[in-house]
């Protein structure tokens, strides 16, 4: 993924070593494309300094699960910087990328989904794209918009073989959510990497239950497009929401209470959330922690049956 | 409260021109009477400057080639456990060699060696008490090896199989043994260094004239953490020594691009501790180093910093390529320089210890044990399934004896989607 070195002032982190960032740094410079010591809190801290500085600044995290260090900085610097001052300043122009999401062999600390603790902090935006095109288009966005932007990119996309990409003209640049198949059965609902098995579940059910479903990806989690969503289950009477992080109050979760309370007398069954179960993400019992295409076809399968 | 109003007396005696007490604030040693501040209108004499300030020597005992260089300065270790020290050496170079292959081949799924630090293990290990507790970051697997843990304990864990003592939930090289009063390590860079002196503090309080060693490299060391740990450990006084593994990279920034002052040692001043650099290749410097530090930290109930000078000659892990980052001139030449196996095979060599044949005997027996632990290994059943659901907490709640239940009706229900058969 090559980005325009004319939208890049800055960008930074602990640890370039994704082929992307590497090769933008002949054309960018060395001064603006570097290493910092390794330090989230640091490099998290030093993005808000740039960005209220007036710098785009574009902060790399190695990994969402070392993010957390950074918490202070962005719950209590980021996201009130612009409301503690009335505008007066702001670090809009600061976006923080990082890898997030199941690959494989991840375990513990290479697999963790955070968007659950930064959706619940007012102030910042998070954004995370489903694939090579959107993350392309979703990351300009980012970039551009005047508030800082949480950019988290799902982690198997760097392994995968590729994605035909269409022009920078026609590519979304907006953050809305995208509904990717129209259906009248029940509408699907999930964001990044999930959309892949989300939509694999929903051909199965297609295949063998003939069932239309509406896949939507969210695109963007915080601020999040709630219309389309409730357009979407207001027809359908059905929804089915899924991601990799944690059940318990993971972000299925306001999806779920905001959707039951916008479309109650629409809905046909109740809402259906298939997620990672509560535990720390286990290395070796994966393929059984994962929402997998069979446990979103089941559920599926409960809401059209029930 | 008391040193509260104090401090306001102080500020005050500032103001009229009295001579203010120090209360605390400058100085480094607890026993020298706090004679206040002394004060001075040359401004040179009130900098600290970087001109002419040189970098800290860095202690040895051996040459490049394993001469003892200052006979004074020989452990005076027995034989036998210098040998042990090399055989266990040899042991993890091997083990090293033969589950990095075993990643490549696709039968674990991550690993990473210690490929040059080898005496960074052995010399600090060897120096402590067997029950001196262990926080590791997670390249001193030699530390275990020296302790007792066996490369087939390696092998199960880098195969996550049942015989995990983690029942398989972390990456490879993610150990840990109670037995051998060691910490599970975690990836996340720093996060055991608060940890350490935590723990050191326990053990202070419980009585115990045990210490605590904490291990972390050139990188981590950049960590917010890594602060908190030495200030909380030389403010609250814990025993713990903080050994750092400076091998030059985390991951591919280089250490110019992690930190500007003279390396790790000299921050010890700043925080009020005594810091040691060491040539973290020599693996009786390296004893010596730990064996001191291991006094004054239990003698003294205070923490001390050691300095390992040291160099990654492999690359961080298997996810990385160091050929795009590292002049592998410079690897080359640490290689035939340094390379601390053979350093300590020429001590040996030169004491009368060790032989050709005794070699040849020792890589063939170690390489037996390492191919059949991984033949083993690989043929072991994983951890059962209720594993994924133990240990979350002492007692699993409700809900999550619900989410066994519900997994267990979704392998149930479609078999053929869930890999059951490869576990227990």
């Amino acid at each position: 993924m090559y980005v325009p070195h004319t939208f890049i002032e800055c960008k930074y982190g602990p640890e370039l070593v994704v082929t992307c960032t590497f090769r933008s740094s002949p054309v960018a410079g060395s001064n603006r494309v570097f290493n910092t010591p390794l330090s989230e809190q640091g490099i998290v801290g030093f993005g808000i300094g740039l960005a209220t500085q007036g710098s785009t600044a574009i902060a790399e995290i190695q990994f969402a699960d070392y993010i957390h260090p950074a918490f202070d900085q962005v719950v209590n610097e980021a996201a009130k910087y612009r409301y503690r001052s009335a505008s007066h300043y702001h670090c809009g122009p600061l976006t923080v990328r990082a890898p997030y999401g199941a690959v494989g062999h991840g375990g513990h600390y290479h697999s963790q989904s955070v968007e659950g603790f930064y959706a619940h902090v007012p102030g910042i935006k998070v954004v995370i794209p489903r694939g090579p095109s959107q993350a392309k288009g979703l990351l300009l966005a980012s970039i551009r918009d005047q508030n800082p932007v949480f950019f988290f990119e799902p982690k198997w996309l760097y392994q995968a073989a590729g994605e035909r990409h269409t022009q920078l003209a026609s590519l979304c640049t907006c953050m809305q959510s995208l509904s990717l198949s129209a259906g009248s059965d029940v509408t699907v609902l999930g964001y990044g990497s999930q959309i892949q098995i989300l939509r694999q579940a929903c051909e199965m059910a297609q295949s063998e239950l003939g069932v239309s479903c509406e896949l939507i990806d969210l695109r963007t989690i915080l601020p999040w497009d709630e219309d389309t969503v409730i357009q979407s289950v207001c027809k359908t009477g059905r929804l089915v929401v899924s991601h990799e992080a944690p059940l318990t109050a993971g972000f299925g979760a306001e999806l779920a209470a905001t959707v039951q309370a916008e479309c109650f007398n629409h809905l046909e069954a109740p809402i259906q959330r298939v997620c990672g179960w509560d535990t720390p993400f286990p290395l070796i019992f994966e393929p059984f922690y994962i929402p997998n295409k069979v446990r979103c076809f089941d559920a599926i399968r409960t809401v059209v049956d029930y | 409260m008391a040193a509260g109003a104090a401090r306001l007396v102080g500020r005050l005696g500032l103001l009229v021109g009295r001579r203010a007490r120090n209360y605390g604030r400058m100085g480094y040693s607890d026993s020298a009477p706090s004679r206040g501040p002394e004060y001075t209108t040359d401004l040179a004499e009130a900098t600290v400057s970087l001109t002419s300030k040189q970098p800290l020597p860095v202690y040895r005992v051996l040459s490049a080639g394993g001469e003892m260089l200052d006979p004074s300065q020989d452990p005076g270790l027995p034989g036998e456990t210098v040998v042990r020290m090399y055989e266990k050496m040899v042991g993890l170079c091997q083990v090293d060699q033969q589950l990095y292959k075993a990643q490549r081949m696709g039968l674990i799924s991550f690993y990473m060696t210690s490929y040059g630090e080898e005496a960074t293990h052995f010399g600090s290990a060897a120096a402590l008490h067997e029950k001196d507790m262990v926080y590791a970051q997670y390249r001193e697997p030699g530390v275990l090896l020296w302790r007792g843990f066996s490369l087939d304990q390696m092998v199960d864990q880098c195969f996550n199989n049942r015989h995990d003592l983690a029942h398989g939930r972390q990456m490879p090289v993610h150990y840990g043994s109670p037995e051998h009063y060691f910490q599970f390590i975690s990836s996340p860079l720093a996060t055991q260094m608060p940890q350490a002196p935590g723990y050191a503090h326990g053990l202070k309080q419980a009585g115990s004239d045990n210490c605590v060693i904490v291990y972390f490299g050139d990188g981590a060391a950049q960590e917010g953490d890594a602060h908190a740990a030495m200030n909380f450990a030389a403010t609250l006084k814990c025993p713990v020594i903080f050994f750092c593994r400076n091998n030059g990279y985390a991951i591919s920034t280089p250490v110019e691009e992690n930190y500007k002052g003279d390396g790790l040692a000299q921050r010890a001043l700043g925080y009020g501790m005594e810091g040691y650099r060491v040539d973290g290749n020599d693996v009786l410097a390296v004893y010596n180093v730990t064996k001191k530090a291991r006094e004054l930290v239990v003698d003294e109930g205070a923490p001390v910093l050691i300095e390992a000078m040291t160099y990654r000659l492999g690359s961080h892990s298997t996810s990385d390529d160091q050929t795009g980052y590292q002049d592998m001139s410079e690897v080359k030449d640490w290689r035939e320089r340094y390379f601390p196996r053979d350093r300590l095979r020429g001590y040996l060599q030169s004491q009368g210890l060790w032989d050709q044949e005794k070699e040849d005997e020792l890589v063939s027996v170690t390489n037996e044990t390492i191919r059949s632990a991984i033949k083993r290994a690989r043929a072991e059943k994983k951890p059962s399934l209720e594993h994924m659901f133990t240990d979350v907490y002492d007692v699993p709640p409700l809900r999550l004896r619900r989410q066994k239940e519900e997994v267990q009706a979704m392998v149930a229900k479609y078999p053929e989607h869930f890999p059951t058969a490869s576990h227990e």
